[in-house]
This record gives C-alpha cells, structure tokens and sequence, in this order.
C-alpha cells in the first residue's frame, strides 16, 4: 500500500510542468557550479602539484559542488514539500486516503518515498555529472559515495520535515515558506555556532552533513539524520489521524 | 438470521463535536443489501458530518459503526475496504489521467492487480466515462468529473455506497443519467446518500431518513413519507358543472373548492372514495368528466411540515 502511494506521488509530480522546470534549472544551476569549480581547479592545477598530498579533483571540484548543492536543496525541497498535504487538505482529495483501506502510516510513508525517490533522482543526476570527470582523471569514489549519502540523508531530513509542515495547513504556500524559514533558522544556528564543539552546532542537519562532505562516515551523524526524519514523520503520522478527531 | 447477513452497515447513537458544539445528537441507522436510503436535510443539518463518520473520515466522539459486521474503529482496513464513498467535494486528483487516477482508487482499495483491468472498464462502462480514457481530470467538464468520483467510489465493488450530494451541478440529462445509475447500483449494493433535492428521494430512495438540528426526526419508506399528515383528495373536471351542493352531497366530501368554472378540487375522508361515486354520476346527469387527478402531497411540502413540527 505504501508503495501505491509512493509510486502515484512520484507520478504525480512529473504531471507537473513546474517538476520539469525546476528540473531543468536546478540542472543548469549545478552544471554552472560544477564547470565553474573545475575551471579553478584546472588554473592552479600546475600550483597544487608542486604541493605534497594535494588534492585531488574529487576533493576540490566534487566535495564543494556538493557542498553548495546541500544548500540549494534545503531552499529546493520545501517547494516539493509543500503539496503533498497541504494541497490535499485543500482540494479535498485526502478524503480519498482517509476512506480508503490504508493507515495513517501507510500515507505518510507513501508520500515520503515518493518524494524521496525523486529527490534521489536530482542526487543521482548530479553524482553522473561529477562522474564524468573519470574520464580525465582518478577519481576518490568513496569521497564521492560519502557525499551522495550524506546529501540523500540531508534532504531526507528536510522532506521529513516539510512533510510535517505540510500536514500543519492547508495552505501549500504557508508550508513552503514556513519550511523553509525553518530549514533556514536551523542553518543560521549551525553557522552563527563559532565554536565547533558547540551544542547549537549538533542541532542543526547542516553540520552533520559537513563530515559526509569531509568524506567521514561518522556513526553519530548518520543516527542524527535517521532520528531527525524518524521523529517528524512520527509527527506527521500524529497529526494525519488527529485529521480524523479534528476534522 | 438471514436478516443480520443483509445488514450491511449498523451504526449505533454517534454523537460528534466541533469544539463545545455537539452537531451530531445520537444518531442511528441501519441498512440493508438493496436498499437505497435518502438522507435529507437542510443546509448544515449535519448530513455530511454523518457521512464522514460512516465513512472513517471523521471518529465518532461516542458510538458504534459496523459495516458488515467489521467493527469501523477496531477493524478499520476491513470495514473501509467495504466502503465506497464520495464526498461532497469529488476528491479528484486534477493532474492524473482519468485511467491512471482510477487505477490508483482501485489499488488503494485493494483490488486484486490482476482484476484492475476488468474493474476499471466494468466502472467506466457503468459511469458513461468511456472514451476518457487519456483525459486529464482537470480538463474535464463538472459532469464528468463527478461521473469520475462516482466511479472512485465504485471501482472496488463495495457493500456500502455512500454519495454525498451525489446530483449537484449537473445538468438535468446528467442528473437522470446518474439517478438511473444509483438505482441500478440499490439492486446489488446498498447505498446512502444525501441530498436537499427531494425530488430525487421521490425518484430513487425507498426509505428516507430526515435530518434537523444533528438529529434523525424522522424515518420511513418514501412512498410513506408522501402520505404525511397529507388530506386525501383530487381535482376533477366537469364541462357541464353541477351546482356546489351537489358535489358536497356526495358520501365522504369533506370539501369542495372551486378552482375555476369547469374545475373543482375535492378533499375527502380518508377511508372514502368519493371518486367512483363521482364519475358514475357525472355519467348518468351527463357533467361530461374531463380528468380526475389524485392529489398528490408534494415532498417538499411535507418535508417543511416534518422539520417545523420539531
């Protein structure tokens, strides 16, 4: 049942001519960053192999592309998260799921997949573009697959937030910016933290990420970001039932 | 026993607030397999709230619901897979494909993958929604849309069809079209639905609930209903008319009004009929009888009648 609905959000989403846009420029923008990055790095390319333990293209084109691509996504995935619902509460259409033979769970699950899936797409998308650098040189790929989970753990935690979000209004709109005004004071936490052994520090899903970014697999982070989604979807499961108390 | 088995959905005094307001006063129902039930009410009687707790949408503060025989809060999956519903609003997704969209209902319902394809022609062929296949919901005109939510709620074969306000908007071609729909889907399912149009409880329902206040005030067959602290009585025509006292002499006349030269409406005891007697007369004195129409109690009158007793 989960993956019913998991499999109509996800085809939901490319009903949309907004998802191919969005698509399409988010591609752009990172294609600019990637480019831009490699161009930099080829300049003082002669400069970095006078230098003992340099670092490589990986370390210096990938890491930082993944690095601006964990921002762009924390003001992309309120966008995506917003609908999901928000916009069935207004349209009516959550009745459907609320009648049907399906659980609280099974719904809000099968909507975080589906969007997972797709966010996993642009991740996949952007993990081939910094492939491509394989044919001109050695590439680390476990910096590489560090970065691409550490970045999927990220925008899970942001789409199970804006998952809960969503599920607070009825309004799309209020959800995205409410969404993303969180994602952003969380962020502001993280980097107005000086001190990096600071408790702020640990609160926010952006400095778990900066170890995944370092290439570390580090337990701690990964049990922070499978906490963070487990706790707001626990919530959003909360607050989709008491839709049937409260009307 | 073979009573219980036709018992589709029970449910027993729910109640439901809003805050401190309580909408829902203790209300019954019972239903059975081929029956359509009419809910009728005024605007904010509390129709739809009752349709959304028969339907899991909304719990019930007290009260029990069975639908056949699953228990609604204890065993929801059972009981809702029994349930096909359409709100007031078709819950319809404006982006899908018709196709698409009733695939989604039918698999959310948990039918069978293999049965799907049957299931969604069987439903198209039934709602009029051949043809559509490809549409986008969204581009379709009010009527279709509504044929589509009503399809929603018939894919998975359910015991109970719940539609709320299942006519509005449509146009009277549309509105027949489904009136015939619903009434075939009374012979094999059982069917709730609500509405403020009485004419359509005249035309489809065989029982008939009324609602007032979050209350059931009153409850029988529609055909029943009709007969309501209604005087019997008819209007005849006669040509060649008699003097007034000659009608008022007839056995069991109560009344006799003259509604222009030629015609007369006639109230009656209830036990009587006047009419025969009437008709053989104007045969023998030659009053040339043109029509004799029965009157009949119009539903909206009786219905005003019923919720201003209350």
């Amino acid at each position: 049942m989960i993956f019913t609905i998991a499999h109509k959000e996800f085809r939901s989403l490319f009903a949309t001519p907004s998802t191919w846009l969005i698509m399409g420029a988010l591609q752009f923008i990172f294609a600019w960053f990637f480019l831009a990055r490699l161009d930099a790095f080829l300049q003082v390319q002669t400069q970095l192999a006078q230098l003992a333990n340099a670092p490589g293209a990986t370390q210096a084109v990938a890491a930082p592309l993944f690095g601006s691509i964990a921002l762009v996504m924390m003001m992309l995935v309120p966008v995506f998260t917003m609908r999901l619902i928000a916009e069935e509460r207004r349209n009516q259409t959550l009745t459907l799921l609320m009648t049907a033979p399906v659980s609280s769970m099974h719904i809000v699950l099968g909507k975080y997949l589906g969007l997972l899936l797709f966010l996993l797409l642009i991740i996949a998308d952007c993990a081939l573009m910094v492939l491509v650098l394989a044919a001109g040189t050695q590439l680390d790929i476990g910096l590489l697959l560090s970065n691409a989970l550490g970045l999927l753990l990220l925008t899970a935690s942001y789409a199970a937030l804006g998952l809960y979000i969503s599920s607070l209004t009825a309004q799309p709109v209020v959800a995205a910016i409410t969404a993303l005004a969180t994602l952003f004071g969380l962020w502001l936490v993280e980097i107005s933290a000086v001190d990096s052994d600071n408790a702020w520090r640990a609160l926010a899903p952006t400095g778990h990420f900066q170890s995944f970014n370092a290439g570390l697999l580090n337990s701690a982070d990964l049990v922070y970001f499978v906490l963070f989604s487990a706790a707001f979807l626990l919530l959003t499961i909360r607050r989709v039932h008491n839709n049937r108390i409260y009307g | 026993m073979s009573d219980a088995a036709s018992l589709t959905l029970s449910a027993h005094n729910l109640s439901r607030r809003f805050g401190q307001r309580e909408v829902i006063h203790d209300v019954s129902l019972e239903l059975r397999r081929g029956e359509v039930l009419g809910l009728l009410g005024h605007n904010g009687a509390g129709k739809s709230t009752t349709l959304q707790m028969l339907t899991g949408a909304l719990l019930p503060h007290a009260g029990q619901i069975k639908i056949c025989g699953f228990d609604l809060a204890l065993q929801p999956l059972q009981a809702k897979a029994r349930i096909g519903f359409l709100p007031e609003t078709p819950p319809l997704y404006r982006e899908m494909q018709v196709d698409s969209y009733l695939k989604f209902a039918a698999r959310l319902h948990r039918v069978p993958r293999t049965q799907i394809t049957e299931a969604l022609a069987e439903t198209k062929r039934r709602c009029g929604l051949q043809g559509n296949d490809k549409k986008i919901i969204g581009t379709l005109s009010k009527g279709y849309q509504q044929r589509v939510g009503i399809a929603q709620a018939l894919i998975h074969q359910p015991d109970v069809i719940i539609l709320d306000e299942p006519t509005v908007g449509l146009d009277p071609a549309q509105i027949r079209d489904i009136r015939a729909l619903i009434r075939e889907l009374g012979d094999a399912h059982s069917v709730i639905l609500s509405t403020h149009l009485l004419g359509e409880v005249e035309s489809i329902c065989d029982r008939v609930e009324i609602m007032h206040h979050g209350r059931l005030i009153y409850g029988d067959s529609s055909a029943r209903m009709q007969q309501y602290g209604h005087q019997p009585g008819f209007i005849v025509t006669l040509l060649a008319a008699p003097e007034l006292a000659e009608l008022q002499a007839i056995a069991g006349v109560q009344q006799v009004e003259p509604l222009s030269a030629t015609q007369f409406r006639i109230l009656h005891t209830p036990d009587t009929d006047p009419g025969t007697v009437l008709l053989a007369l104007a045969a023998q004195h030659g009053w040339q009888a043109k029509q004799l129409v029965p009157l009949q109690a119009r539903l909206e009158d009786v219905f005003v009648q019923i919720t201003e007793n209350q």
